[in-house]
């Protein structure tokens, strides 16, 4: 009961951590949060990934020259080495979008940032109105 | 093997926290701070599973790199998070949903470290019989990153280059309004 409830006790707590980075996404209105919580979820597919490869026993997949080791499953670590670089880029490329908008806006709030854009919009609409008018007359 | 697993449970746990405390924080620094300790603690655990070529990736690259471009932007942002207005219930509810439907499918998944699950069974022996043969590089994971799958890293080298230069467009750019703003409010001022 103990053991098969530790053979699976990563794979519960690698999906609340993904619950946790995707509520940071989509429940918080801070860009900076949002990033963090993509930099969780990216973390936490990373562990299951590396989770599928291990074997009981098994050595790091460094070839030795004892003739019965177990090597553990290189595969997930290849695809986990390009997903981390990339997932920093991904961070880079998100970073200095916030630090744009922040320079824009004033703000990284998304409430904000839309409450700005609306009073933009009606600005907009109220000297169109005008134009118009001035055309009529 | 068990003690193995406990302490890769109890690590996984540490991590749980951090995320838990993560949820909790307002200050941005602080948030900050627990990303770079949440890489860390996920480098040990690839020490425990085995997969030492990731360890040593996400403690630089991961817990390093990515800390370092976090606290420079810190520097021209605001240093809390406000207060939302918007209830968070819909959100919670999705996350809680599918975080639910996630752990009742986590049954059917194989336990960790059984030789006989399906990700070990397909072609893995060639790639470690073939790194001794064919390429004569020790470890596996280097020659099936550089040799077999070599156009995945070049793809990746791609990406890479490509969000480097989109970093340094938008961040020219930010540069320069500025500079047109400190212009105008001097403009302003004279």
């Amino acid at each position: 009961m103990i053991s098969s409830t530790i053979g699976i006790w990563n794979y519960w707590i690698v999906f609340l951590l993904m619950m946790i980075g995707l509520f940071l996404v989509i429940g918080r209105k801070n860009f900076l949060k949002k990033i963090v919580g993509l930099t969780i979820f990216q973390t936490s597919v990373f562990l299951l990934y590396i989770t599928f490869g291990k074997i009981k026993g098994g050595t790091p997949p460094i070839l030795n020259n004892a003739i019965d080791t177990v090597y553990s499953n290189p595969l997930p670590h290849v695809l986990i080495l390009t997903a981390i670089v990339v997932g920093v880029a991904t961070t880079a490329l998100g970073m200095s979008l916030v630090l744009r908008i922040n320079s824009e806006y004033g703000s990284i709030e998304e409430d904000e940032i839309s409450a700005q854009d609306l009073v933009d919009y009606h600005d907009q609409i109220e000297t169109s109105k005008k134009i118009d008018t001035k055309f009529i007359q | 093997m068990i003690s193995e697993l406990i302490i890769n449970a109890f690590l996984v746990t540490v991590m749980l926290a951090i995320g838990i405390a993560l949820l909790r924080t307002r200050t941005l620094i602080f948030t900050v701070v627990l990303t770079s300790a949440y890489s860390l603690v996920a480098a040990l655990m690839f020490i425990t599973l085995d997969a030492v070529d990731v360890a040593f990736t996400e403690a630089s690259v991961g817990a390093g790199i990515s800390t370092i471009l976090f606290l420079a932007a810190m520097a021209y942002l605001p240093k809390e998070e406000e207060e939302n207005i918007n209830s968070q219930i819909l959100p919670a509810l999705t996350c809680i949903l599918l975080g639910g439907i996630l752990i009742w499918c986590s049954y059917d998944l194989p336990e960790i470290g059984l030789l006989s699950s399906p990700v070990h069974q397909h072609i893995v022996p060639d790639y470690i019989l073939g790194s001794r043969d064919d390429i004569g590089i020790p470890n596996i994971v280097t020659s099936v990153l550089a040799s077999y799958r070599g156009y995945d890293t070049f793809g990746e080298t791609i990406v890479v280059f490509t969000a480097g230069v989109a970093v340094l467009v938008l961040l020219k750019n930010n540069t320069q309004t500025s500079n047109q703003k400190n212009k105008n409010s001097k403009r302003k001022v004279s």
